[in-house]
């Protein structure tokens, strides 16, 4: 066993860590207030091939590994909780599918734009009444010729304004639930498709969160994603990818707000002496750093295993669960060691804060997770 | 024409300095590209994309982790690399560094239209290297250079370089020597496309032995210079300040001159 990067998953994180200290992380406070991640700053992830960075070269892709693409996360959202999510969302929900179920045609035609980064995606299960119970969503899919005829309304769709490609799930047949569920690839301008109102957030408030309006959305039938009845299937697949994504993006926040907190914690004097010096802080900080590791280790066991092609939904679901609910207590406490400070908008300890709640709620919540963890260790 | 770019392998910027029986620590540097050689690769980088240069060679003398550094040369757009790697090259110091850089591009039959450098190095600071290499080669050189033009067809460069209150141009015959510094460009990012090319690119390592050195000629055995010890800075004290009516406050000071530091 070696805990050790490879020379390349190294220069990687070093250009990343580079990137988000130099464009990001000065930028965070501003898009955050702004409610927008800035166009520039999509296209230069596009550019340095941060939005397919384990799809194949021949797909656009940069052709390097699941290690490389969450080690990226981390560092991007270390930076930018938001910017990471763009990255994740992206990368895992969307990018992924197509990559594993798209026809030889859907690749050439939408993974290569999405992996190069001249287009974002978007994935769109959640429905204002179907949120952790998928089965339930009511947007419908009527075969017609050779079109699907969509029909409903998505909510709470990340990257939903910046895309330009969605994957949006639909019932073909109510009656089989989950094995009536199927997968289709949506273009923006696409008839009878149009964005709603965007919701306005407690934290990651940069990235957008739309609604999603399909009335009669005229879909050529060459865009089902997979088989008829496959679209369940296809999405357990991406959320269990996309938890290495949130979980490296929970630890990239906590790492954020452990290195201010300790920054602080060496410079705030009080009764004469950095405030470091007392062992209360200590114990946090010693805490804090602790449970980042763990939780660090636990991804990139996901990301190691998903690379290696074994089976990794458990440790996924471990790995999200444990990252998520590390960078509420991380952030919590980086607050606490800040003090009154740390409640102002002049540190961005309480962006860190608000941004690390949503890793407990998306892409499946903690409850949905331990769920998840407990089925499978008691099975059989 | 090709132009070399020397490379540094340096500690990171945010390494913490310690001396363990007076050396440097290593057990816990992390190793980078030192940040001044970044803009001399960025350079020479562009001067390819601009058609002014057909191949970009990153060489360094140093141990394996020096192919790190090397390795982030390519993965900006150097074409190819050249490592000097010896256990006999260890406690080198910059008179040997210089004279192994340039028997290395001897060896390796380049023609060289330009050399380029960092103006130093971030570890040792001497600014030694590029001035010797330049001397060995009898080559025209200058050094922290802010802007760069490029005629190889006229075989020129002229270079442009900050002084107190202007700046200084300098007009050299191809061959040059230069030295790069912050300013003079902004080095990209290294994208990940470009970190997978940079796996693929080859670099030719030498031994001291394929430069026709022997042990003697290098290391502490070739070195003309010798480090007797380290030290930290001394913790900077704080200033004196001296209040008071004109009179007093010339005379206090012209005591302090006269009997604490004895200038006058």
């Amino acid at each position: 066993m070696r805990f050790e990067f490879t020379e390349e998953q190294k220069m990687v994180r070093d250009m990343v860590r580079r990137f988000a200290d130099d464009v990001l992380k000065p930028k965070a406070a501003e898009m955050d207030k702004e409610c927008k991640i800035y166009p520039e700053i999509i296209k230069q992830l596009g550019e340095l091939g941060l939005l397919g960075v384990y799809i194949p070269e021949e797909y656009g892709g940069a052709g390097m590994d699941v290690i490389c693409y969450a080690t990226a996360v981390e560092e991007i959202s270390r930076g930018c909780a938001s910017t990471g999510i763009l990255v994740s969302a992206h990368t895992s929900l969307v990018v992924d599918p197509i990559y594993h179920y798209g026809t030889e045609e859907q690749k050439r035609k939408y993974l290569v734009p999405l992996a190069k980064g001249e287009k974002v995606a978007a994935h769109a299960m959640t429905e204002p009444g179907a949120g952790t119970d998928v089965v339930s969503i009511s947007t419908t899919a009527k075969r017609e010729g050779d079109y699907y005829i969509l029909n409903g309304t998505k909510h709470f769709i990340t990257n939903g304004a910046e895309a330009g490609i969605y994957l949006i799930f639909a019932m073909t047949d109510k009656e089989k639930r989950h094995k009536g569920m199927s997968a289709f690839i949506v273009e923006r301008d696409t008839p009878g498709f149009s964005i709603g109102k965007l919701e306005h957030k407690l934290g990651i408030r940069a990235t957008s969160t739309a609604e999603l309006i399909l009335e009669n959305c005229k879909v050529p039938a060459d865009n089902l994603l997979g088989e008829e009845g496959r679209g369940f299937y296809i999405a357990m697949d991406c959320y269990d990818g996309g938890r290495i994504g949130v979980a490296a993006q929970a630890v990239g926040i906590a790492q954020a707000a452990y290195e201010e907190a300790v920054e602080f914690a060496k410079t705030r004097i009080q009764f004469g002496q950095p405030i470091a010096k007392f062992q209360a802080i200590q114990f946090k900080l010693a805490d804090m750093a602790t449970m980042i590791e763990a939780a660090r280790l636990l991804y990139l066991k996901a990301a190691w295993l998903k690379q290696e092609g074994k089976p990794y939904y458990q440790l996924s679901a471990m790995a999200k669960l444990f990252a998520s609910e590390v960078a509420m207590d991380v952030t919590r406490e980086a607050i606490q060691i800040h003090g009154g400070y740390g409640y102002t908008e002049d540190y961005s300890v309480e962006r860190h804060y608000r941004d690390a709640k949503i890793t407990e709620i998306y892409e499946g919540t903690s409850e949905a997770q331990r769920l998840t963890i407990a089925r499978n260790l008691l099975k059989g | 024409m090709k132009v070399v770019v020397f490379c540094k392998s340096v500690p990171d910027t945010e390494t913490r300095v310690r001396l363990k029986d007076n050396r440097l620590d290593k057990s816990e540097i992390k190793y980078i590209l030192n940040p001044y050689d970044e803009y001399a690769v960025e350079e020479a980088v562009r001067m390819k994309e601009g058609g002014k240069a057909e191949e970009v060679i990153a060489i360094s003398m140093g141990p394996e982790r020096a192919k790190e550094a090397l390795r982030s040369a390519l993965a900006i757009g150097a074409d190819r690399g050249i490592l000097i790697k010896d256990d006999a090259l260890d406690g080198s110091d910059t008179y040997v560094t210089a004279k192994v850089l340039v028997k290395a591009l001897e060896k390796d039959g380049l023609e060289y239209g330009m050399l380029l450098f960092g103006q130093q190095a971030i570890d040792g600071d001497t600014w030694h290297v590029p001035g010797q290499v330049a001397e060995m080669l009898g080559l025209p050189q200058t050094g922290s250079i802010i802007k760069l033009e490029v005629d190889p067809d006229g075989g020129k460069a002229v270079a442009n370089r900050m002084v107190e209150g202007g700046e200084e141009v300098h007009e050299m015959a191809l061959p040059c020597v230069v030295t790069c510094r912050k300013g003079l460009n902004e080095p990209r990012y290294p994208s990940l496309p470009n970190i997978m090319k940079a796996k693929k690119k080859p670099i030719q390592e030498y031994s001291v032995s394929d430069l026709g050195f022997s042990a003697e000629d290098v290391g502490k055995a070739g070195a003309l210079t010798e480090v007797l010890s380290y030290a930290l800075p001394p913790q900077k004290e704080a200033g004196k300040k001296v209040e008071g009516e004109p009179e007093e406050v010339a005379q206090a000071l012209l005591q302090y001159l006269k009997e604490e530091i004895k200038v006058i």
